[in-house]
């Protein structure tokens, strides 16, 4: 089968090239993210889908990638 | 070799010989001995018997293990039978062949455990909801429960369907002598299957005489109840709905010929019987004693071939027929269905019987 | 998106997933691809199997043998895919009233059995698919739509259940706890024999709305606060009723089902 996504995934970067990729036709702006973050980094955007604010502050403790109940983000580390 | 064998032993050795390899079931009588059979012999051909806690896991087992590719069949009767018509259904939709044997009892409810009847005729028809065909084979004699349970297992894996078998309590415990063939012809698909990159469960290529994908195969398919779309997925698309309903009125109808199945002697007779299963073999009877008094034919057809209904085969043999009697017993199931295929010239007299008692020759006599 | 996630994914043109925004159902599928991906799985030697609600649809976006099948009847059918495949991994994923309520029958005999099967209840104490009535697992008091004056009846304990039946394993965990829950996924994927996992899991729209639970998040942070992981507990009547014991609570062996079956067969063959 043909696996595809519609759109390419909104990146926001931290200073140490942390990346957390935001899938936004996936996020159903639940608040599941944005409130267990531990380091208050993800907030909603104007469309109401969740949006990096602090993008520095991420640790990559994968909270949120785990907890979100739509795939819709995800955050990569430098190897 | 010749054997004395029982009708519903008939039915056990014809499955094997067709393939079946996985039996669940539930005891009802009259059909048991099925279920019995099945115990002690599936596992000495590494094949699997289980039973289980009711009808309804019965059917659901064997829908199971045949998306898994093994050939699979449940016996059962009235009572179980209506409890299994949800999974019926489901096999229908989901395009999953398996074989469900009814033998026939009294009915409604509990009704005769130990006496059989017809008059399952309908519902198997019609026992599950929503517009569904389906195929249904009636044997009258040990030899042709065999011959006509190889049949419907092959019939299945051709249509990609559910078949019924019916008999009823007679035909499965009498004994008769017959010699089974010791090779029969096992069904084999006609177009072979795409690679799992373009295989789709539900295409026009897979309607019948295909070969299909199973679980385990590595073609991860999705199987579902729901309305479906070509790969399977649910959907609300009218056209696709229209589409996937139309199909599976397709796959019998496009087949109906070589469904219909019917055994006939003396047919330019004026007066003609009809019957099925164990009403025929009365009829028969009934036909060599008038025949023996009064010196002329008599006309007689009998269905192997329930549904689909074979309306265009009896329209054409009863040409000249001036009066038909159709003999069964219930209280009067398929009469209509013939009544409605014949010429509306032709008298229509039924000869019923639903005490439990086998129809006799001079009720049929009586009548002509 | 992640390499490992997309194997396992049917990542087409239904995604979104139909399940409501903050589902609790959603982030259990998460996890369940994650322990795939964790235990080295191989998808063509899984088969999904669930029968009717909103937990019965996950299988139809995993990238695996997915059987949909008639509510309550997904454990019979499994035990059909098992006895005929024997090498597949077959897991049953349900709701509580799917599983508990019509199929509580399959349920027990299967646990009678021991057939080597992996049961997933989400229970998210109601039947969320058909709008919100209750379910054998909603707790006295609480509302539904069928229940418009509070629930007059009791609920099951799915633990005692298990056990009485007869499987080999049950454990609980919440949608909360998602790491805790991975490891739970696991242990009962390797366990030989009929094991079960029950995930309390938010239904904000419905169950959680009806009982003024809040939103996803709330449900979730009462998950947190009643959680008691059994670990530390020696006597599991100790624990308060309004709490979640989560951890695994049975384990222990039995003669599986398939193996049985086998040995019979072998003994038996000409």
């Amino acid at each position: 089968m043909k696996k595809f996504l519609k759109e390419e995934p909104k990146v926001y970067l931290s200073k140490d090239n942390k990346k957390i990729k935001v899938i936004k036709y996936f996020c159903k702006g639940c608040g599941i993210c944005i409130n267990f973050c531990p380091k208050k980094v993800l907030d909603w955007d104007k469309d109401f889908k969740v949006f990096a604010k602090n993008p520095d502050e991420c640790i990559a403790c994968y909270l949120c990638e785990l907890m979100c109940p739509d795939f819709a983000i995800f955050i990569e580390k430098e190897k | 070799m010749r054997q004395l064998l029982s009708g519903n032993e008939a039915v056990a050795i014809g499955a094997i010989k067709a393939g079946i390899r996985f039996f669940a079931g539930y005891p009802i009588t009259p059909s048991t001995e099925i279920a019995e059979y099945m115990a002690r012999e599936l596992p000495k051909i590494g094949g699997v018997f289980i039973q289980m806690e009711d009808e309804i896991a019965s059917i659901n087992a064997v829908i199971g293990a045949s998306a898994a590719g093994m050939k699979a069949m449940t016996a059962t009767s009235g009572p179980g039978f209506s409890l299994m018509q949800e999974g019926i259904g489901y096999a229908c939709m989901a395009e999953i062949p398996c074989l469900i044997v009814n033998v026939q009892r009294g009915g409604p409810a509990t009704g005769l455990p130990t006496k059989p009847s017809q008059s399952d005729v309908m519902q198997a028809r019609w026992g599950t909801h929503g517009d569904h065909p389906i195929v249904v084979f009636y044997p009258y004699s040990v030899l042709e429960s065999f011959y006509l349970t190889v049949k419907a297992v092959n019939t299945a894996y051709f249509l990609r369907v559910p078949v019924i078998l019916l008999t009823d309590e007679i035909i499965a415990h009498m004994r008769e002598v017959v010699e089974l063939p010791e090779e029969i012809e096992i069904y084999q698909p006609k177009r072979k299957k795409k690679s799992p990159e373009e295989f789709l469960l539900y295409s026009e290529e897979t309607i019948y005489d295909a070969e299909v994908a199973y679980f385990g195969e590595g073609y991860r398919i999705h199987i579902s109840g729901l309305t479906h779309r070509e790969d399977g997925f649910p959907t609300n698309n009218p056209e696709e709905i229209k589409r996937k309903l139309d199909r599976l009125k397709r796959k019998i109808e496009d087949n109906k010929e070589k469904l219909w199945d019917l055994e006939y002697q003396d047919i330019g007779a004026e007066i003609c019987l009809i019957s099925y299963g164990i009403s025929a073999r009365t009829a028969l009877e009934a036909k060599y004693i008038f025949e023996k008094e009064e010196k002329r034919a008599l006309g007689y057809i009998r269905l192997k071939t329930i549904w689909p209904f074979p309306d265009k085969p009896l329209k054409s043999l009863l040409k000249s027929a001036k009066k038909v009697i159709v003999v069964e017993m219930n209280q009067g199931q398929l009469i209509n269905e013939i009544e409605r295929a014949i010429s509306p010239e032709i008298e229509i007299v039924g000869v019923q019987r639903y005490d439990g008692e086998i129809i006799t020759p001079e009720e049929i006599l009586a009548v002509i | 998106m992640k390499e490992e996630i997309k194997n396992y994914l049917r990542l087409d043109e239904r995604f979104p997933h139909i399940l409501c925004p903050g589902c609790g159902i959603g982030t259990i599928t998460n996890i369940l691809i994650r322990t795939f991906n964790e235990l080295n799985l191989d998808k063509n030697n899984i088969c999904l199997v669930s029968g009717i609600g909103c937990s019965s649809r996950i299988p139809g976006y995993i990238d695996c043998d997915t059987f949909h099948t008639l509510h309550g009847r997904a454990i019979p059918c499994a035990i059909g895919v098992k006895l005929a495949k024997p090498h597949l991994k077959v897991i049953v994923i349900g709701g509580d009233g799917d599983i508990l309520a019509i199929g509580l029958s399959h349920f027990i005999h299967a646990a009678r059995r021991n057939i080597d099967l992996t049961v997933i209840i989400i229970n998210n104490f109601n039947y969320g698919m058909t709008g919100g009535q209750v379910s054998p697992t909603t707790p006295k008091g609480k509302f539904t739509y069928t229940t418009p004056y509070g629930n007059p009846e009791e609920e099951f304990d799915i633990y005692e259940i298990s056990k009485s039946a007869g499987a080999v394993f049950f454990a609980r965990s919440t949608t909360y706890h998602t790491a805790h829950l991975k490891n739970i996924f696991k242990k009962a994927l390797t366990k030989k024999g009929f094991s079960v996992v029950e995930v309390i899991s938010q239904c904000p729209t419905l169950y959680g709305r009806l009982n003024r639970l809040g939103d996803a998040v709330k449900m979730l942070e009462d998950f947190k606060n009643r959680a008691i992981n059994i670990s530390h507990i020696k006597d599991l009547s100790e624990i308060p009723a309004d709490k979640i014991a989560i951890g695994i609570l049975l384990d222990r062996e039995r003669e599986e089902y398939c193996e049985k079956l086998k040995r019979i067969i072998d003994e038996k063959r000409d």
